[in-house]
């Protein structure tokens, strides 16, 4: 595939600045340099660890020396992003040097590297990712695996708790990336008509910050683990092992690249639209990315904080959360919940806009209430500031405050009610073709009405006091995160993969994959809801002796959703490499703006910035007018994307 | 088919489905709904997750059969794109504000309902911190006797009886302060009696879920979390641990006791003789506790000023001069 080199990234005309050249190999960073500086980093930090504190008392008593686990990690990450070249410009410019030429480097080598091109990043994303979730789906079969028999243990009662609290960090922090790292790197400069994004080195950054971030998060298995669940309560935090250290480093930092990915995006969608993009034109997907990034923007900030915060408690003898010494555990509690809620709306909102998206082509219809929807999205992303304490209804804090946010909460499933309105109106009359995205897209229907309604249970303080903490929240919310977005994501890969690899997916295969994973991933969470009801709570090795039939039809159905991702992975492989089919320009007959560039996708995206004509959903007419125009070979070429184009 | 036949046709579908899953759920499933009604508490919210359930089923059967009507009416053949235009294309008005309305009004409803429950129940039965707004009759003076050890309980009194649980790393602890602070790994409470639980930890935050009792109360170090129930049938109950709290939270669950009021007199007046020399050796009654300089591996101290309704003393810990 050959690639034009990308645009210069200070937004000067790529002519001004000469030819690229390729750096030698052996002064050309990747991923085999970072993963030693982060090597070197961590040696480095962990003797700087021991040699500051070693006068500490509690290392002679412990053997365990908290400060040298945080240093380590700490000093790996900037050894890492050294290795991989994230701080060469800034350090350069810090220098008040000229930074050097950057290379785009082309062949498949430029995916291990510090690629500033947004179609790179996008496809970086998506095996980060995919790598991210096979982890925490294998630590999913092993928390079924104990779950099996109430008496007989597979794990001992601390692997098992260890395992949980990785399954739910790993799984959540993978969940706010699956949908804005992959396809919102790729598809959003596509689809507004712009070159690349805003800032590309700190795209760049965000997708290297948070592989970082997956080691950090990981690398508390070999310390031994952390028992706290992925919420990390506090006193516990304060009382368990050097685990936690990585769990509290391990979010702040994928907190930095969750901020960092959040600005760009949101920047680059309000700034990068090309002529004619109005606001009422913009793709839904790009209005949910839009919501979701401002929701990192915002939220994201408490967490890093509220991480650093623990972090010192554990190394500096800080007390944030320490009550004895004048802290608070509801200060961590308050704290994580106020990033935690808004979190559970960064990973279902870009579910809600694949769907919005996919639903229009497949039913030859415009979208239905469009405006509405992307109000919805507004609002859901506005009032999920506003309902974080429902996760504390039963923690003891004030308890006048409980009406309001039930209030707050119910209110909530008004916007998201939306999403359903867009849909349901999108499907009246329609000609729906079952394609494989469109077959997922209506599952999300499906699972995240189950998901909607129970939610609205949980919001509800007197029923809370049943499910709260048990097995019919656990269930709630894999209803809302993997039957909404993760059956999104696959919707949007099944779609968009043909434009980001230029290969078509095998329909027969993926029609396997849905099938399993739908009819699977319903067996496996329907059931906890009684579960939870009849009293089981979360987290738990061992439960009543009752409920053993129950859990068992849970895990035998987890194990065969287990291989429904098989089949998926299979796929791709097949799809992709095994036996390739070329992907039409435009398989499934889009009007959107992304599939209207060339495949593979050339550098600069357009050849000239394009001018929006029309919003792209106009199905309903047998001659669809163009939704852009791309330019003609007769006129003036637009030769920079900063020519004001913020349209009307 | 113009569009009223569809509209009808899956109107009629859903209002009959509807209000026969309603009838049968109401009248089959119900009763049985957890938490049971082994208290004024758990009855009050079987009643409230019966009537959400009431209003979600119609809500779930109504979007099920659009999407099978779409899917089998609105299939599109085999072939190339075929543009849906005309009337059917169009974004209709009065459906999108016929849909906001709707969903507003079902869920300002909603929140109303569970506001008045939540009231109406002495707050249903979770904690509320160590400052409860919804007290029932007769609480506040029983604890503020209890906790100044002039707290009394009889059979048939209507009395209030304050009980205290302490969540510890791995197990539940209860202390009777009206029969002189005895502490036990029994629950055993009266039945036709209020109950005050004051929820409290020693270590971590731990979460006391008296799953029949449909009690739930999170337990925080040095926080006196306050959670009222009326029991109105004896028998056993589960207690479990529902946060999580370290390596063993799951095997954290006992069992209690509602039994009739003059047996649990006996009960509890026999508990108090035979560990009247080991509740010597505790900490005086309180609200909280706080570990000594030591920590955990000390003795525990009460926090002396603390009333039960104020959150300011119960931070200032009083340790005793060594």
């Amino acid at each position: 595939m050959t690639e034009r080199p990308l645009a210069t990234t200070d937004g000067a005309s790529t002519a001004s600045r000469g030819p690229w050249t390729q750096r030698p190999g052996w002064m050309s960073q990747h991923l085999g340099t970072a993963i030693i500086g982060g090597i070197i980093g961590y040696l480095f930090g962990h003797w700087l660890g021991n040699a500051v504190s070693s006068n500490y008392a509690n290392i002679v008593n412990s053997g365990q020396n908290s400060i040298a686990d945080a240093l380590a990690l700490i000093f790996g990450v900037v050894g890492w992003l050294l290795g991989i070249g994230a701080l060469n410009y800034p350090l350069a410019k810090l220098a008040g040097r000229q930074p050097g030429k950057e290379t785009e480097v082309q062949g498949w080598s430029k995916y291990f590297r510090y690629s500033t091109n947004h179609k790179t990043v996008g496809l970086q994303y998506v095996v980060g990712v995919l790598l991210f979730l096979f982890t925490g789906g294998l630590l999913a079969m092993a928390i079924r695996t104990e779950l099996l028999s109430p008496t007989t243990h597979f794990f001992s009662a601390d692997t098992y708790i260890k395992i949980v609290s990785e399954h739910g960090t790993i799984m959540m922090m993978m969940a706010t990336s699956i949908v804005v790292g992959p396809l919102g790197n790729y598809l959003v400069p596509l689809m507004i008509g712009s070159r690349r994004m805003a800032f590309p080195r700190i795209e760049a950054f965000s997708f290297w910050i948070f592989v970082a971030g997956y080691m950090v998060i990981f690398s508390a298995l070999p310390y031994g683990g952390f028992p706290t669940g992925w919420t990390g309560y506090a006193p516990l935090q304060t009382q368990a092992g050097p685990g936690m250290v990585s769990y509290l480093f391990g979010f702040a930092v994928i907190g930095m690249g969750m901020m960092a990915a959040g600005f760009n995006i949101a920047v680059t969608i309000i700034n990068y639209r090309a002529p004619g993009m109005t606001w009422s034109r913009l793709p839904i997907f790009v209005w949910s990315i839009l919501a979701t990034a401002a929701l990192l923007t915002l939220a994201t900030p408490t967490l890093f904080a509220a991480g650093l915060f623990g972090l010192l408690d554990k190394t500096a003898q800080t007390a944030f959360y320490v009550t004895e010494h004048g802290g608070s555990s509801y200060l961590w509690e308050n704290l994580f919940w106020f990033f935690g809620h808004p979190e559970v709306y960064i990973m279902a909102l870009p579910g809600f806009g694949i769907v919005g998206e996919i639903l229009p082509v497949f039913t030859r219809k415009p979208l239905f209430a469009y405006k509405v929807g992307a109000a919805g999205m507004i609002g859901v992303s506005l009032l999920s500031f506003f309902v974080w304490q429902h996760h504390l209804f039963q923690s003891g804090i004030n308890p006048d405050m409980r009406p309001l946010f039930m209030l707050t909460t119910e209110l909530i499933s008004i916007p998201t009610g939306f999403i359903y309105l867009v849909g349901m109106g999108t499907l009246y009359k329609a000609k729906i073709r079952f394609e494989i995205p469109m077959l997922f897209a209506m599952a999300l229907y499906f699972n995240f009405l189950i998901g909607g309604v129970t939610g609205v249970f949980l919001s509800d303080v007197p029923v809370n006091v049943t499910v709260h903490g048990g097995f019919f929240v656990l269930s709630h919310f894999h209803y809302t995160i993997m039957g909404g977005l993760l059956f999104a994501f696959m919707a949007g890969l099944y779609y968009w993969l043909p434009k980001m690899t230029g290969r078509m997916m095998n329909k027969k295969i993926g029609l396997w994959h849905f099938w399993t994973m739908f009819i699977f991933f319903n067996l496996t969470f329907f059931p906890m809801f009684i579960i939870g009801l009849l009293g089981q709570p979360r987290r738990v090795f061992t439960y009543a002796k009752n409920l053993q039939g129950l859990n068992d039809f849970s895990s035998v159905s987890a194990f065969l959703l287990g291989v429904s991702f098989l089949i998926f992975f299979f796929n791709l492989v097949w799809s992709l490499y095994i036996n390739p089919k070329k992907a039409p320009a435009n398989p499934w007959d889009s009007l959107g703006l992304e599939w209207q560039t060339a495949t593979p996708v050339p550098a600069h995206n357009f050849d000239r910035i394009p001018v929006i004509l029309s919003d792209p959903y106009h199905y309903s007419e047998a001659d669809a007018p163009a939704v852009a125009d791309l330019g003609d070979d007769d006129r003036v070429p637009v030769t920079s994307s900063h020519d004001g184009s913020g349209a009307a | 088919m113009n569009e009223t036949h569809h509209l009808r046709r899956m109107t009629t579908i859903w209002v009959v489905l509807s209000v026969a899953a309603d009838l049968l759920f109401w009248f089959l499933v119900g009763p049985h709904v957890p938490p049971g009604r082994m208290t004024d508490t758990a009855k009050a919210n079987q009643f409230d997750f019966n009537v959400l359930f009431v209003i979600a089923l119609p809500v779930l059967i109504g979007v099920w059969i659009y999407l099978a009507y779409a899917i089998t009416v609105w299939s599109a053949k085999r072939g190339g794109p075929d543009p849906v235009g005309g009337e059917s294309a169009r974004t209709n008005r009065t459906a999108q504000v016929a849909w906001i309305t709707i969903t507003s009004v079902v869920v300002i409803f909603l929140a109303g309902f569970g506001t008045v429950a939540l009231v109406a129940d002495h707050g249903s039965g979770g904690g509320e911190g160590p400052n409860p707004v919804w007290s029932p009759a007769g609480a506040i003076q029983a604890e503020t006797a209890a906790l100044a050890g002039r707290g009394t309980w009889s059979p048939n009194s209507n009395q209030v009886l304050p009980v205290q649980v302490i969540g510890q790393q791995w197990k539940f602890t209860y202390r009777y302060p009206t029969f002189g602070g005895f502490e036990s790994t029994q629950l055993i409470l009266p039945v036709d009696t209020t109950i005050a639980f004051n929820v409290t930890s020693l270590d971590v935050i731990h979460s006391f879920w008296a799953y029949q009792l449909s009690v739930k109360a999170d337990a925080n170090p040095q926080i006196n979390d306050v959670a009222y129930t009326k029991t109105t049938q004896t028998g056993q109950f589960t207690v479990r641990c529902s946060e999580l709290c370290g390596i063993w939270h799951g095997s954290m669950y006992n069992y209690g006791n509602v039994v009739p009021q003059q047996k649990f007199l006996q009960w509890a007046q026999s508990t108090e003789a035979a560990n009247a020399a080991n509740t010597k050796n505790l900490p005086p009654f309180a609200w909280t506790y706080v570990p000594d300089a030591n920590g955990a591996s000390g003795g525990y101290y009460p926090d002396g000023t603390a009333t039960p309704y104020s959150t300011v003393e119960t931070y200032g810990a009083k340790q005793p001069a060594s």
